[in-house]
């Protein structure tokens, strides 16, 4: 291993000075190599002439290199002449080659101020505005893409269709329909203890019943789809868009909307109300199950309370809104999709980013539902 | 293996005396039941541009690959700077590492860093360094390897091909290695970007004193830069030597690549 960095000073006379340079003047011994440079710069600044010796040097490198250069720019404009001597042929190469690419010591990084939170808050805003009028402008550019398909149905991809609405529904059948299950159980069970308190746990199935239809079923058939058909729309159409194979559609002269969008969202706006229809049959079932075990209400019972409890406009409620979330969640999928920029990290964003809106508008669009219909009394 | 015998170069006297940093002997590397390379001895001397060539399929990736420990090997030797690898012990490896670096033949910068954050990186890793010094270091390769200081502020996703070749040679740079592997360094880049590319290995192999290891299918660039040539097929060396060498051997591959259309092109343009 070789010595590590150091140096020898001596006083020619009042104002001339000969620094002597030992050791090893190498990235390994980084901080040292920086500190002994300080040393010898401020020991210097007494001096008008200082000649460094680096004849003794036993190794030298980029980093030794530039700090040595580095000290001899600060002197130099400190009015002390300096120079480099006796470095050997292969060290001299190298100084000048640092010399030559001479950069300006960087400046010390900017400190964040509290204006930047407000800026960055200013960014979001911004952004969410932005991404309306895309969605709005996109969601135009569907419409477009699909009457031009009605005008000429030949164009009409039935395969993608019937392949999405396979990935969409079919198999994404048995988890959502799981968790419906679950979840009504629970509400159910919930429902039951609070309710008994008053005498009242035949009620908790009318609780279960109206919750599920109205909301519970559509609300988490939107969300399992955006999780599982969004992100898979966004990661495809953005793979795609990332390998220039949309740019290729497009010399085809093919519409990539029309190609790729519009059979998955036809797929998305069939297979959600029908999903949805499904996660309600479930959850009744998950409600009817611990009416059973924990209220000792039986089937038949269970089956003519939820007959008196709901209506059809009850189910109706829930079923309308499930194309409305299929629009939604398609929409968001294939906007992020097409945002992917060339990087597989940019890919992984707008996938995470596209599941997240949609699942944020979903619930928001629900709770516009929910004051509509109140305030049509419906 | 007879045919590896080594014959001086005529480049580079210098590279004659010099001992071997890399010295590899009996290597045999497979897949399963395909043997890639079998017996194969190399050695790579300090200070030279080793330029490496061979049929595609042949095993060049493989021998790099081997070398650099990301595959493993059934038998043989690899010895880096005198060192033998299977020896050392984790901390001895490590340091070894540090003394090589790597330019990957797409780059692998880190996409999620920026270029001055991936030439920082190994920095980072292994060097105790004031971050005001870290700072000026990586803006300073950046500059030698001839990128605009803007681009310090990028992240790969922007860069063009050639950009990306010099960012990668700005971090595989970065520790100051001793030997510098090259995989395919020129390629994807248009010829004049080639030659500029060449050009500034050439330089920073003389300024930084580099031994470089170099796998390559560009004739120009083995007659611009390299000193020795090492051809691989049949599983070992076929043949190493000078450019001059190589043009004179008679093993019908070599006959066809360096003699083809495209070998006298570069052998007149040189």
């Amino acid at each position: 291993m070789a010595e590590a960095p150091s140096f020898a000073v001596d006083w020619q006379g009042e104002d001339a000075l000969i620094v002597r340079l030992t050791g090893a003047w190498t990235a390994a011994g980084g901080r040292l190599v920086e500190e002994e440079a300080g040393t010898i710069a401020r020991e210097a600044l007494g001096a008008r002439r200082v000649v460094v010796e680096l004849g003794g040097i036993e190794r030298l490198d980029t980093l030794g290199a530039w700090v040595l250069e580095r000290m001899r720019h600060t002197l130099d404009d400190r009015g002390v002449a300096t120079d480099l001597r006796n470095a050997k042929p292969e060290q001299r190469i190298l100084l000048d080659e640092v010399a030559y690419r001479y950069i300006q010591p960087s400046p010390p990084t900017k400190r964040s101020s509290p204006m930047d939170a407000v800026v960055s808050l200013g960014r979001v805003i911004s952004g969410a505005s932005r991404d309306l009028a895309t969605g709005t402008g996109f969601l135009g550019e569907i419409v477009a893409a699909f009457i031009r398909v009605i005008a000429h149905p030949s164009r009409f991809r039935m395969t993608t269709l019937v392949h999405q609405i396979d990935h969409i529904a079919l198999r994404g059948l048995p988890i959502i329909a799981l968790i419906s299950f679950l979840v009504g159980m629970i509400v159910t069970q919930q429902g039951i203890f609070q309710l008994q308190r008053f005498g009242a746990t035949p009620f908790a199935v009318n609780l279960a019943g109206i919750l599920v239809l109205r909301e519970l079923g559509v609300l988490l058939t939107s969300i399992m789809v955006a999780g599982r058909s969004g992100s898979a729309f966004t990661a495809e159409i953005g793979s795609m868009k990332m390998r220039e194979e949309i740019d290729a559609l497009r010399v085809m002269g093919l519409d990539p909307i029309e190609v790729l969008v519009v059979p998955r969202m036809i797929a998305l706006i069939i297979a959600l109300p029908l999903l949805t229809f499904l996660a309600d049959i479930a959850a009744l079932f998950g409600a009817g199950v611990v009416s059973l075990l924990y209220g000792g209400i039986s089937p038949e019972t269970f089956l003519i309370r939820v007959q008196g409890a709901i209506s059809l406009s009850t189910f109706l409620v829930g079923i309308i809104k499930a194309p409305f979330m299929a629009l939604v969640i398609g929409v968001i999928a294939c906007v992020e999709g097409l945002a992917v920029q060339g990087s597989a990290e940019s890919l992984g964003r707008q996938v995470t980013a596209s599941v997240v809106k949609a699942i944020f508008m979903v619930i928001v669009v629900d709770g516009f539902f929910a004051i509509f219909f109140a305030a049509i009394r419906y | 293996m007879a045919l590896q015998t080594a014959r001086p170069p005529i480049l580079r006297p210098a590279a004659t005396r010099a001992p071997a940093v890399i010295r590899v002997r009996g290597l045999v590397v497979g897949f399963e039941a395909r043997t890639v390379l079998d017996g194969l001895d190399l050695d790579v001397r300090q200070g030279e541009v080793l330029g490496f060539v061979g049929p595609s399929g042949s095993g060049k990736s493989v021998l790099t690959r081997a070398v650099l420990g990301l595959l493993p090997k059934q038998a043989g030797t690899i010895e880096v700077f005198g060192l033998d690898l299977d020896a050392l012990t984790i901390e001895g490896r490590r340091a070894v590492e540090r003394r090589w670096g790597v330019l990957f033949q797409f780059g692998a910068l880190f996409s999620s860093l920026t270029v001055k954050q991936n030439v920082q990186m190994p920095m980072r890793e292994h060097l105790d360094l004031s971050p005001g010094l870290m700072e000026d270091l990586a803006r300073l390769k950046i500059e030698m390897v001839g990128l605009k200081p803007e681009v310090a502020d990028l992240y790969p996703s922007e860069l063009s091909g050639g950009m990306i070749k010099r960012a990668a040679l700005a971090r595989a740079l970065s520790l100051d290695p001793e030997i510098l592997f090259l995989d395919e360094p020129t390629s994807g880049l248009d010829p004049i970007g080639a030659a500029e590319f060449d050009e500034l290995i050439a330089t920073l192999q003389k300024t930084l004193g580099l031994t470089v290891f170099m796998v390559t299918h560009d004739l120009d660039s083995l007659h611009a830069i390299c000193d020795r040539v090492a051809a691989l097929g049949d599983k070992r060396i076929l043949a190493a030597g000078t450019m001059d060498e190589m043009l004179s051997a008679d093993h019908p591959w070599l006959r066809a690549y360096f003699h083809g259309k495209r070998g006298r092109a570069a052998v007149g343009v040189a």
